[in-house]
């Protein structure tokens, strides 16, 4: 008896152990090369351009995906054009609920093989697309769904009325997401799309290209092209898109923004952030810890909202600290199909390339740089996780977005001091606020200049809730009541 | 104007108003306004870039502490001005006469104003409630969306009104907790620098809103370049729309392009409160 409970006694000595727990890639069945999805169709490229898709996590190809060249977005935009005037445009709002319906429970049911090629494409772990991405996309699709008979609800004393084509320009950190986020509520409110994926990661959408086939959603009502910087461009461009919604960074929301002037396009922006995570001595510090965690290290800190500025309360800056690279010493970082991975691949070289330049100035400028320590595999592109502290609010890595695994500390003393901190910043789309003192937190969420406030949480999105920035985070709000306007003419 | 036999009339100078002051032009330059037959009728100030400049500094520090001030407050305050307006019809009945209007036009133009001015007032605390919402999210949280003022906004107003143009723009603009830099009509700038008086007289905070004559063509790029302007309020067309918008980019400058007939009715509405509000969501876990 004795015995037997000395060999069964835990031993916490050494860490904890995980065996390889690789999602198998198997439903996921890729074919060779992509055309473009115009008019209902699989169509090549008129130039027969094709570029390699990678999975940055092996920098192996994935596909070929082909290139769109200014007459191919021509074709697509006439084909969304002829589909809002002839059918979509027509269509009663009950009806084109239940096609959006459709593409909701289809992408439910094909979860699975969305959330794996998300991964595949995107070097995300799977846990996040199987968790997140695919059931917020497929959410996404169903909460629009239900405004498309209700818009009269919507808009008191006016009527919506649609705007024609929507030309839609989407990010790699969250590609089918991003799509939904576009396409749903554009159908809702009766316009037809034109979109066009990002560069590094076009599968996910062009498999709801396929999806949006077998929905039998009429030709033309979602055109799917892919592409680099020059295919969006030739999209913002075309005199028949009546909307450009464009996510990405805000040096080209910029540009976009300059090109569409003196047109009568009306446009939303979702752009860069360099968001303030505030956390107060009186905060529950562990919950703090864990919310740090996920503000900057979610999606490989891929996010425009990441929380990549922390601010701590001097008095509990020490503590805060400790536990911070604790608990960065047990994130696991590698193979993104593993289910127990925490943090993935970096979503290109040239992203990682841009990391590693920030990260290198953050040194230089007398930043003191803390990096997990952990291995991370040889094939790939790969960035640990880390800490700058000794920096301030004119560092570059302070002010500049980096789109990866990087938080820089800071510490204050006063609520009106941080407030002050936290809005010197061009960039106004996020931010978190952690106190057990909920006068504190109306108080500091108020005054800070952002579109979204995430009180003792972070990261956290629905379909139901509006998402946007303030100044150059961009204009307009995606998700929710507030996300039907930008997509609507008030009469 | 004329003047009766026994008395030299005082002229009115008039100046641009600024922080609650009224200065003169920096530049130390002005204009002059003609009535409709060519006739000179008063100098007005010919802004500088570098008024607009100060005019924004003066908003841009007045912006958060009336943001702060309860929507009742601004309401009372809006009413107030509509009341300041009211006693001084007979000043501006004459400078409208004056810039060209009939009698039946300005009365009109000054009773619209005066209306909308009560219209914007009892929206003060209303617009809330209306555009906000408490979302229903697939999680422990609670979660509400609640519109806010963008910050400072530069309002152009259009040429062909005195008063009305000017007011539609001004009233939803501050009501939402806005302050602003105005321009007004180049060719009619006598009742925007006296409703500067106005406001001056119905505790609208200094720098809350600041009014400005002189010429677009010289101040539309400072107005869109300016990167400490959060919105623009404008009427335009052509190349100037063009400017307007591309200049609007350096600071993803809400851009806010209004061509409408202010004196109709309809052309007031909670609408036009919410295109210088942005949208904030807040997220709280819901648990013990």
């Amino acid at each position: 008896m004795k015995k037997d409970k000395k060999e069964h006694a835990l031993n916490f000595e050494t860490p904890f152990q995980y065996a390889p727990a690789p999602e198998s890639t198997a439903p996921v069945k890729l074919k060779e090369r992509y055309a473009l999805f115009i008019d209902g169709k699989f169509q090549a490229p008129s130039k027969g351009i094709y570029l390699p898709s990678i999975n940055p996590a092996t920098e192996e190809t994935l596909a070929l995906v082909a290139v769109a060249d200014e007459s191919d977005v021509n074709k697509a935009v006439k084909a969304a054009a002829n589909a809002y005037k002839g059918v979509w445009g027509k269509l009663p709002g009950k009806e084109r609920a239940k096609y959006i319906y459709r593409i909701a429970r289809i992408l439910q049911e094909r979860a699975r093989e969305f959330a794996i090629l998300e991964t595949m494409n995107g070097g995300k772990p799977i846990r996040e697309s199987r968790d997140i991405d695919i059931p917020l996309a497929a959410a996404h699709f169903f909460y629009y769904a239900g405004w498309a008979d209700k818009l009269d609800y919507a808009f008191p004393g006016r009527k919506a009325q649609a705007l024609g084509v929507a030309g839609q320009i989407i990010p790699w950190n969250f590609p089918l997401l991003m799509a939904a986020w576009k396409i749903a509520p554009a159908l809702a409110t009766g316009n037809t799309v034109v979109l066009k994926p990002a560069e590094t990661t076009p599968l996910t959408a062009l498999l709801l290209a396929e999806l949006i086939q077998e929905a039998d959603l009429p030709p033309g009502v979602v055109n799917i092209i892919t592409g680099a910087g020059e295919t969006g461009a030739a999209i913002v461009r075309h005199p028949l898109v009546n909307k450009i919604a464009f996510t990405g960074s805000t040096e080209v929301g910029k540009l976009i923004q300059r090109s569409l002037a003196g047109t009568d396009k009306r446009y939303t922006l979702e752009l860069g952030g360099k968001a303030a995570n505030i956390i107060f001595e009186d905060a529950a510090l562990d919950q703090a810890v864990e919310g740090i965690i996920n503000a900057i290290f979610f999606n490989q800190g891929h996010v425009c909202c990441a929380g990549s500025r922390l601010f701590v309360q001097e008095s509990v800056a020490d503590q805060v600290m400790r536990k911070l690279r604790d608990r960065m010493s047990t994130l696991r970082i590698g193979d993104p199909l593993d289910k127990n991975t925490d943090i993935g691949a970096i979503n290109s070289k040239e992203q990682l390339q841009k990391i590693q330049g920030l990260v290198k100035k953050g040194i230089a400028e007398g930043g003191d740089m803390y990096q997990a320590d952990c291995s991370i595999p040889k094939k790939g592109f790969w960035f640990k996780p880390t800490l700058f502290t000794g920096v301030s609010a004119s560092s570059t890595i302070v002010k500049e977005e980096i789109f990866g695994p990087v938080l820089s500390i800071q510490t204050f003393r006063t609520a009106d001091e941080v407030i002050e901190k936290a809005n010197n910043t061009p960039y106004g789309l996020s931010g978190g606020v952690w106190t057990d003192k909920g006068s504190k937190i109306f108080k500091v969420s108020k005054q800070l200049k952002a579109g979204v406030v995430w009180a003792n949480t972070y990261n956290k999105f629905d379909p139901t809730s509006p998402f946007g920035g303030y100044k150059e985070s961009g204009l307009g709000r995606e998700g929710g009541l507030h996300g039907l306007a930008p997509y609507v003419h008030l009469v | 104007m004329a003047t009766k036999a026994n008395r030299l009339e005082i002229l009115k100078t008039y100046k641009l108003y600024i922080d609650g002051k009224f200065p003169r032009s920096e530049s130390g330059r002005h204009y002059l306004v003609k009535s409709k037959n060519g006739n000179g009728i008063a100098n007005a100030c010919l802004a500088s870039r570098k008024d607009l400049r100060d005019a924004i500094v003066a908003a841009r520090k007045a912006q958060d502490a009336w943001a702060a001030r309860s929507a009742y407050n601004r309401g009372q305050i809006l009413y107030r001005i509509a009341e300041m307006l009211e006693g001084r019809k007979a000043q501006f009945m004459e400078e409208m006469i004056a810039q060209g209007y009939t009698v039946g036009q300005a009365t009109n133009e000054l009773q619209s104003s005066i209306d909308r001015l009560v219209h914007y007032a009892g929206w003060s605390d209303k617009y809330q409630a209306i555009f906000s919402a408490v979302n229903p999210v697939d999680s422990s949280h609670f979660n509400f969306s609640v519109p806010e003022a963008m910050g400072v906004v530069g309002i152009l107003c259009e040429e062909k009104s005195a008063l009305i143009g000017l007011v539609s723009l001004i009233a939803p603009a501050i009501v939402g907790g806005n302050t602003c830099v105005v321009l007004s009509s180049e060719s009619k700038p006598l009742c925007a620098s006296t409703f500067g008086e106005v406001l001056h007289a119905s505790d609208v905070p200094a720098g809350v809103v600041n009014i400005l004559t002189g010429s677009r063509a010289e101040l539309i790029k400072t107005y869109a370049s300016h990167m400490d302007v959060n919105a623009l309020v404008f009427d335009a067309s052509g190349e100037s729309l063009k400017t307007i918008q591309s200049e609007a980019a350096a600071n993803v400058k809400r851009c806010i392009h209004l061509m409408d007939d202010w004196s109709q009715a309809k052309s007031q509405s909670p609408y036009h409160i919410m295109n210088t509000q942005e949208i904030k969501t807040t997220w709280h876990p819901i648990g013990v």
